[in-house]
């Protein structure tokens, strides 16, 4: 998969209530495994946004293997997924296996074929022995396999992912690195847990809307370190 | 965040859970045209009322989860009964207090049997008619699932803003109670909406 930004701005508001989040950046992205890190406000989430076309730039644009994230969001949806923070935000269907489902309404599947799509998803994610459960009770870690599993059920080329791991204990964002980790599709993923970008190709540290470092993890880690306190 | 079960699937064999769903709306719509005929007579309601304890009985729980769907409205349902007893007599109060119960929890064992997909599925076969005038069925059914989402959602937001009221000693206050429901509202159908355009509900 490419992803192209060309000079891409984004503002949200106008006249006195203007705030630019992100400011003229250019990126050609290629590589399966990519980081974003930066600090609470740096232009992170509306990066992400913009590359599953939930938002389009104020000014340049984004192509997402030619395709214009203005023009073609549809498609662009189609094979870009997002995975948010917040997995309640993300759920709709009030048990496990509907809400996984859920994404495969209008697609023209055989109920038979959606069935098996969902329980293979099941059985890969831990989540079979929940299958008929009210989604919400699930527990923090498993609410975030369900909102992948709903995810992928529609196959999509790439994922983005808005610090997904951000509301979780540490031992449930290493479970989330590890399925990650296993996924055969292209990742963009937004994190402040800098140990789940190890084995990442590449890492882009974002600073008040503006890519400042972009490098290796280990590289673009010690940037960032060093931006948050440049005493250390 | 935490959201409440409220009127939520919950699966069972009863033969309450095996009635067709398209039979179980039917119904609902039957009652709810019939009340404003039943409001007449008091004690006809409050056979219904019981009659709906009874369906609950039916579908495999009791009275505690019947009571479960009505006690968000205990406020309306109190304020109703006082207003119509002091000025139209008990028996009125009875027949429209009544009458909200009935409906509410006969309209929340009708989600508590089916499942959503189930529900919506029908409801999306029944609006298939109002193509003709220009009105996509699944997006009726889109609504329907939304609507149903954000009972418990709102609900366990009302919770959670009841919870930080008691913790900041505001809990006389309705404004310190409506104000930051409505925002945290506005806020969870923003984000709902953001993830129903991502995962390709956006035409």
């Amino acid at each position: 998969m490419r992803i192209e930004l060309e000079r891409v701005s984004h503002t949200f508001g106008d006249g006195s209530t203007a705030r630019t989040v992100l400011r003229d950046v250019t990126l050609t992205l290629t590589e399966r495994r990519i980081g974003v890190i930066g600090h609470n406000g740096s232009g992170k989430s509306t990066f992400l946004r913009l590359l599953n076309a939930l938002i389009v730039p104020t000014s340049g644009r984004v192509l997402v293997d030619g395709l214009d994230t203005a023009r073609d969001a549809r498609e662009l949806r189609r094979r870009i997924g997002f995975l948010f923070t917040d997995p309640d935000a993300q759920i709709i269907m009030p048990t496990v296996s509907e809400d996984i489902a859920f994404g495969l309404r209008r697609s023209g599947l055989s109920p038979e074929r959606v069935d098996a799509r969902v329980r293979d998803l099941l059985v890969r994610f831990g989540l079979d022995a929940h299958a008929g459960h009210p989604a919400h009770l699930l527990s923090g870690g498993q609410k975030q396999l369900l909102a992948l599993a709903a995810v992928l059920i529609t196959k999509p080329l790439a994922l983005v992912m808005d610090e997904p791991t951000t509301l979780l204990d540490l031992r449930n964002a290493a479970m989330i690195g590890r399925v990650v980790a296993d996924l055969d599709q292209t990742v963009i993923l937004a994190t402040h847990h800098l140990d789940l970008l190890a084995g990442f190709d590449r890492v882009l540290v974002f600073h008040e809307g503006r890519v400042v470092a972009d490098a290796p993890p280990a590289a673009a880690i010690a940037a960032y370190r060093h931006l948050m306190d440049p005493e250390s | 965040m935490r959201t409440s079960s409220l009127g939520l699937f919950r699966p069972g064999q009863s033969p309450i859970h095996r009635l067709p769903p398209g039979t179980k709306l039917l119904v609902l719509l039957v009652l709810g045209a019939a009340s404003v005929v039943t409001q007449r007579w008091w004690w006809l309601v409050a056979a219904l009322v019981v009659a709906s304890v009874l369906a609950y009985r039916l579908a495999g729980w009791g009275v505690r989860l019947w009571w479960t769907q009505l006690r968000p409205l205990w406020m309306l349902l109190a304020f109703t009964a006082v207003v119509h007893a002091l000025t139209s007599g008990w028996q009125r109060a009875v027949a429209d207090t009544g009458t909200i119960v009935v409906l509410v929890a006969c309209a929340a064992l009708v989600t508590l049997t089916t499942p959503t997909t189930a529900l919506v599925d029908t409801i999306v076969r029944m609006a298939a008619p109002l193509t003709r005038f220009g009105v996509d069925p699944e997006r009726v059914g889109l609504f329907l699932m939304v609507g149903i989402r954000c009972v418990p959602l709102v609900a366990g937001l009302a919770e959670q803003v009841r919870e930080a009221q008691i913790a900041r000693r505001a809990t006389t206050s309705t404004r310190a109670f409506v104000v930051p429901l409505v925002v945290r509202s506005l806020r969870e159908a923003d984000a709902l909406g953001e993830a129903l355009v991502a995962r390709g509900i956006d035409d």
